[in-house]
């Protein structure tokens, strides 16, 4: 594939897909006027396979999560795109049909534990309700509902069911939501920052956790998070998304050894990391994220502003997906990891422009070595 | 040089029940201790970083520096004079010299203040009306980079990074000695992190104040502090120059800490350490070692003898029966076996 590929016909759509998100366009009305805050988005999550979905906050990554499962906020209008889940569009779905894809098809974990959790009802009720489909004994339901406990590393779960969200810590109650999750073995789970609000070493035994059940469940899961580190550890393909696009999308390896865009490469740069030697100056982005009210959203490329190649093409003509060719240490046996395209939204990537992007990458080499950082 | 900020023993006591109840089930001994027998020191342009998980104890030393919490016990030197047991009226001159930039960096601005009447309340609330308001508020905000339009704004119009620099601002209102950042960088995306760390780093570098960063983000704190301590259950289980902790970490909690710090590239595959089970609570501390509930090097003798403090030179000391990359490994491993 030498020219752009079109945002019809995601990469990896062929294998398997499971679901597949087609140019989604959605917009929050405000006092000011319309938001665009999700652009001619597409995303593929192949079967059995974990996409992380990277940005920075605004970036749209969780509007985009609960888009798929259709919990938005009263003042959210999709105005296009399908989100197919095996090739049914979730977003012709009456609400009835939608809430028997939800928690079946389907299931979410949330940022918070603890909001996520209703405080007056024991982890026995939230477990037993949300079974309410199967016409099994309510016995045969907390039975499921304490090995499901266990599963995720509950200690002592025929006791501690009886219990209250509030007396369980923040890694215990993301696990019970793990659990609740998993439960109604969904097709596809939805994390939206599971762990940003639990501490380092909670946030490695989630990440763990999440791991072990996906291969014992087989099932696909789109994870949302700002952090780079757990997104390297837990995905197979990462989509990176800056204010309200997706710039880039490969496979782990491609996005965190060979990132094509230059805001994944600038997002990469600033996490402190990824710094081996000791420094006192912190690389960071410069500049802000475009406005994206109607009529503000800027023409071309979106990180336009903030991009240190910036040329003329960047100002007017909005950037296709383009294949992403391999650089110059390529050769790694990666087996499996190639089923995912590479592509980048950013005409360096375009074969036409190989001269610029050298440029480019001379700047980015010399850069590097001043800085003494990372090779 | 001498020590600008010198704490000895500290310990900070909440009740954890009522007395009714504490006599109605013969407790004895009613409180938590929310920080443990914690001393450190803190010298003129010196950065100390305080990290731990959620409720180790950080913010409480630091609400404790600034008179928020009372003291129980121990002693806390400022510039050679002893802090505790001061009345309020008598710390009031002290909380110039120390300045505290709060977690939360919009909950803490008032939402009805413009930024302007923001950064110059300091003046206001030290009596010292007489200066210049306007002329201060610029000066404020030029060196903690924004522009002057700044001055008119209210908090909700800013962005969470630009919230930090006017947290910054007012800390730096008084010139200080010592500032105390509680969570410099929570709930910021990595490229804005940089852009508040740099400025710390670059203020520090200026004007030769001292501080106390706490955070759980270790990777901040390896790059703008020389000190650093590790805190579990209110105790420092580990101190030292912050290049030692991290290249030679002596206590296995250092040591989970450290390898909990997901790599941002998917071919590390790193060797994990990874700590059993859930963080204690406070109220049902943990005899001896407190962390041999979870420790991955665990044996008999931390659940019945208290490790104490030990030194492994220039200043880094630990509390650890086994600790990591010690020489002495080899020797008081082989005894621990013969004893059994």
């Amino acid at each position: 594939m030498s020219q752009a590929a079109t945002t019809r016909g995601v990469p990896g759509a062929a294998l398997g897909t499971l679901l597949e998100v087609r140019s989604l366009s959605l917009d929050f009305t405000s006092p000011k006027g319309r938001i665009h805050a999700l652009r001619d988005i597409s995303v593929a999550v192949p079967k059995g396979r974990i996409v992380g979905v990277v940005g920075e906050s605004g970036s749209g990554k969780s509007t985009l999560a609960y888009a798929i499962i259709r919990l938005l906020a009263e003042n959210a209008i999709i105005t296009r795109g399908e989100v197919l889940l095996e090739g049914d569009d979730l977003l012709r779905l009456s609400p009835r049909q939608m809430r028997d894809v939800r928690g079946r098809r389907m299931s979410m974990i949330f940022q918070d534990p603890m909001t996520s959790l209703n405080r007056v009802l024991s982890v026995d009720d939230h477990m037993i309700d949300i079974q309410y489909r199967d016409s099994v004994s309510k016995a045969e339901k907390r039975r499921r509902a304490i090995k499901a406990l266990g599963h995720v590393g509950i200690p002592d779960p025929e006791s501690r069911i009886r219990n209250y969200p509030h007396q369980f810590s923040g890694g215990m109650r993301q696990r019970i939501c793990i659990a609740m999750a998993m439960l109604v073995e969904p097709d596809l789970i939805l994390a939206d920052e599971p762990t940003t609000a639990l501490d380092a070493t909670m946030e490695v035994q989630i990440i763990n956790l999440l791991k072990r059940l996906q291969s014992e469940l087989g099932c696909s899961i789109l994870f949302v998070s700002h952090h780079l580190g757990t997104v390297a550890e837990l995905c197979d393909d990462v989509v990176v998304m800056y204010a309200g696009e997706v710039v880039e999308r490969g496979s782990v390896r491609d996005i965190f050894h060979q990132p094509g865009h230059p805001y994944t490469q600038a997002l990469l740069e600033c996490d402190p990391g990824r710094i081996r030697e000791r420094t006192r100056r912190l690389p960071t982005i410069p500049g802000n994220v475009p406005s994206l009210l109607a009529g503000e959203v800027p023409g071309g490329c979106i990180f336009k502003d903030r991009c240190p190649y910036v040329f003329d093409r960047c100002q007017l003509e909005r950037p296709p997906h383009y294949t992403v060719v391999a650089g110059v240490d390529e050769g790694r046996a990666d087996g499996d990891d190639t089923l995912a395209a590479h592509t980048a939204r950013c005409h360096l990537r375009d074969p036409g422009e190989a001269s610029r992007d050298r440029e480019s990458r001379d700047i980015r080499q010399a850069r590097d070595k001043a800085a003494g950082g990372h090779p | 040089m001498s020590v600008l900020l010198e704490v000895e023993d500290l310990k900070v006591r909440f009740r954890s029940m009522g007395m009714v109840r504490a006599l109605a089930t013969r407790t004895s001994d009613p409180f938590l201790d929310a920080v443990c027998n914690v001393s450190f020191q803190v010298r003129p342009g010196e950065t100390l970083g305080l990290v731990g998980e959620s409720g180790s104890g950080k913010s409480t030393i630091a609400r404790a520096l600034m008179g928020l919490n009372p003291v129980h016990s121990g002693s806390i030197r400022f510039a050679g004079n002893e802090l505790t047991g001061l009345s309020q009226r008598a710390y009031k001159p002290y909380r110039r010299d120390m300045a505290m930039m709060f977690q939360d960096p919009v909950g803490s601005l008032s939402p009805r203040l413009t930024v302007r009447s923001l950064i110059t309340e300091p003046f206001k609330m030290h009596g010292m009306r007489d200066r210049d308001r306007d002329a201060e508020a610029k000066r404020l905000l030029e060196m903690v980079g924004l522009g002057t339009d700044f001055a008119q704004r209210f908090p909700h119009q800013l962005s969470g990074g630009q919230a930090r620099r006017i947290g910054v601002a007012r800390a730096l209102a008084l010139d200080p000695k010592l500032i105390i950042a509680d969570e410099p960088t929570a709930g910021l995306d990595v490229s804005v992190q940089g852009e508040v760390m740099n400025l710390l780093a670059r203020l520090q570098e200026e004007l030769g104040i001292a501080m106390l960063i706490i955070t759980h983000n270790l990777n901040v704190v390896r790059h703008i502090s020389d000190h650093m301590a590790v805190m579990y259950l209110g105790r420092f289980v580990e101190q030292g120059p912050t290049e030692e902790v991290f290249y030679r970490p002596r206590h296995p909690y250092t040591e989970v800490l450290l390898s909990a710090n997901p790599e941002p590239d998917p071919d590390a595959r790193i060797q994990r350490v990874e700590a059993r089970g859930d963080v204690p609570s406070l109220v049902n501390r943990p005899p001896a070692c407190e962390f041999h509930t979870r420790c991955p090097r665990a044996r008999q003798v931390c659940s019945q003898i208290d490790p104490g403090v030990s030194s492994a030179g220039e200043g880094h000391v630990y509390r650890c029966h086994f600790p990591l990359n010690s020489e002495h490994d080899a020797s008081k491993e082989g005894g621990v076996r013969q004893e059994r």
